[in-house]
């Protein structure tokens, strides 16, 4: 039954009702893909009796009258999101081991609604990386290949690089990702699926191991943008154990998705139009404003100012939090302990550096010096000062249009190993994901077409805060108009 | 502002990282590369601009004064290296 896995959450959920198939052959389907898959290094565990002990309670809950809005739907689980009794190790040495006595709130949600677990996701160490390459167990490999006769192996993207692998191999039928300044919606570009990042406070950050807590959002990435609002209406939701989860009822996404923008107002940023970018990239966004004008909205020019900033200041902020919340990895509590040494204070310094990698302690160490005596001011106060201009300019860009289109990422995947030897050429990757981030707007990432080396574009929405709604709407016009159906050609 | 071997040395120090006089000097130009480019936020004009506290607008919430948790301590230190009589257990750091 191989064609299961092709099948999309709201196909699967139709076929289940129906009683087309049951939930156990689709998680056998499913666990078989995986197992099949290891050469994408895409999972760092595999859990295949869970996905098969909910999908027997799936049929069950049928058999019952009872489906549950996720019954029967095999999902993978990014390694940042703490799973009860499964290795939870946010792809770094340091953790390796760890099995967390408790279950993340955003997880917990998915499996109440009846979702089953292939196995926890391969991603970027700490979430710190844009292609993956930055894990303990080494980068995930791209299903897709170039068309140029190559064989050269690509980036799927990251930090969720095992997250949109997953989706796009057919290796789960939608994931959980995390997006801390991109790390849904570059993936998700990179890899021809679709992603959302909601509002901030939308998902509960509880058990979700931190990197950056002003900016960490989780999101589900999935094949269809209906897929995403499902997954998200189950994930989204007021948690008090979060004191910055957003206390407000969760919208009925998926009964609300219209792709009539009649009315709308598309705001296009001209500061988004940066050298460098291929011709390619700003031909897709070029299209994607007449898909949306297609399907009634009017395209509107729009300045945010502040945009060139917006790296810098995140690459200020993100390090800063980072190097706080990492300050708990000591060798005392849980993980890695390095012993050998003499002193308390050895030990932590010795168990730190076997186990964080060389991304992980570049970002400690940056954000340690911009909290440090005497630059604090001129680094992080300065850059929570931008990021308030930052914020402002999307405020006044708001009172004109009701979504901004963009690209998602300035290129396609790139090969393994291309950008590792500089870390700033990596961070520019995320050059039009980092703003909405550090403003906690909601932001997807839909498909948009090939370029011409057979590789996915993404195209990016940016919505008002809360409006989820908008932005699954204008993403699901162009997903309509786009018809982008291509799969990767399974080589593994 | 650059960052020379002796500052690296001693943010690694705060940040409890070991690093060999090797890494110290690996870190010195990539650490100054990244400073140099945060740096161009000092051209933007930020007075009167106050700093982001909390980027959606939210209330500090107060929960009742009650214990809603707790009595698991094995289940705590079931992931600790080293537990001893119901403790972590850390090296001696008193003679």
């Amino acid at each position: 039954m191989a064609e299961l896995t092709t099948k999309t959450i709201a196909e699967l959920r139709e076929g289940l009702r129906g009683g087309d198939f049951s939930a156990r052959e689709v998680a056998e389907a499913y666990n078989a893909a995986v197992a099949a898959g290891r050469a994408l290094n895409a999972y760092t565990v595999e859990t295949p009796e869970l996905a098969l002990a909910a999908a027997d309670a799936a049929d069950k809950a049928r058999a019952a009258g009872e489906l549950k809005p996720l019954s029967g739907v095999p999902l993978g689980i990014k390694d940042l999101f703490a799973t009860q009794g499964v290795d939870t190790t946010a792809g770094s040495n340091i953790l390796k081991g760890f099995k967390p006595p408790y279950e993340s709130t955003v997880s917990a949600k998915l499996k109440a609604a009846g979702a089953g677990m292939l196995g926890k996701l391969n991603m970027d160490e700490f979430a710190m990386g844009s292609s993956n390459e930055t894990s303990a167990y080494g980068p995930v490999v791209s299903p897709w290949k170039r068309n140029d006769g190559g064989n050269a192996a690509l980036t799927p993207g990251g930090s969720s690089g095992g997250s949109a692998a997953a989706v796009a191999a057919g290796l789960a039928a939608g994931v959980t990702g995390t997006d801390t300044g991109g790390s849904i919606r570059q993936p998700a570009a990179f890899t021809g699926i679709c992603g959302i990042k909601p509002t901030y406070g939308r998902c509960s950050r509880w058990g979700i191991v931190a990197f950056a807590s002003s900016l960490d959002q989780a999101g589900p990435m999935a094949r269809t943008v209906r897929d995403c609002a499902i997954l998200l209406e189950v994930m989204a939701g007021f948690d008090p154990k979060d004191a910055t989860s957003l206390d407000l009822p969760v919208p009925e996404w998926e009964k609300g998705l219209s792709s009539d923008l009649k009315g709308k107002k598309v705001g296009i940023p001209t500061e988004y139009r940066i050298d460098g970018v291929p011709a390619e990239i700003d031909a897709l966004w070029d299209k994607g404003v007449e898909w949306l004008r297609d399907a009634g909205a009017e395209p509107v020019r729009i300045s945010l100012p502040h945009t060139k900033y917006a790296l810098p200041t995140y690459y200020i902020i993100a390090p800063a939090e980072a190097s706080s919340n990492l300050a708990r990895y000591d060798g005392v509590r849980y993980g890695l302990r390095e012993m050998g040494v003499k002193s308390l204070d050895d030990m932590y310094a010795a168990t730190r550096a076997a186990g964080f990698g060389a991304e992980v302690k570049r970002r400690i160490m940056i954000g340690t010096y911009v909290l440090s005596a005497g630059f604090y001011d001129a680094y992080f106060t300065k850059a929570q000062k931008v990021r308030s201009l930052i914020k402002r300019d999307f405020a006044e860009a708001f009172k004109a249009c009701d979504v901004i289109l963009t690209p998602t990422a300035p290129s396609a995947a790139f090969g393994l190993g291309e950008k590792t030897a500089d870390p700033i050429a990596m961070y520019l990757n995320d050059v039009f994901a980092v703003p909405a981030s550090l403003a906690g707007l909601p932001a997807m990432s839909v498909p948009g077409g090939l370029d011409g080396q057979g590789l996915p574009l993404g195209l990016h929405l940016i919505g008002r805060e809360l409006d989820e709604q908008g932005v699954l709407n204008a993403a699901l016009a162009i997903e309509e108009r786009a018809g982008f159906n291509h799969r990767p050609k399974v080589w593994w | 502002m650059s960052v020379n071997a002796d500052q690296v040395r001693h943010v690694a120090r705060l940040a409890r990282i070991a690093m060999s006089d090797a890494e110290v000097e690996a870190m010195v130009p990539e650490f100054n590369n990244i400073l140099t480019w945060v740096e161009q936020l000092a051209e933007v004009d930020t007075d009167g601009v106050e700093p982001l506290t909390a980027v959606i607008a939210n209330e500090l919430r107060l929960r009742d004064d009650v214990v809603d948790d707790g009595d698991c301590r094995d289940d705590i230190l079931k992931n600790a290296p080293e537990a001893q009589h119901g403790f972590f257990a850390v090296p001696k750091v008193i003679e």
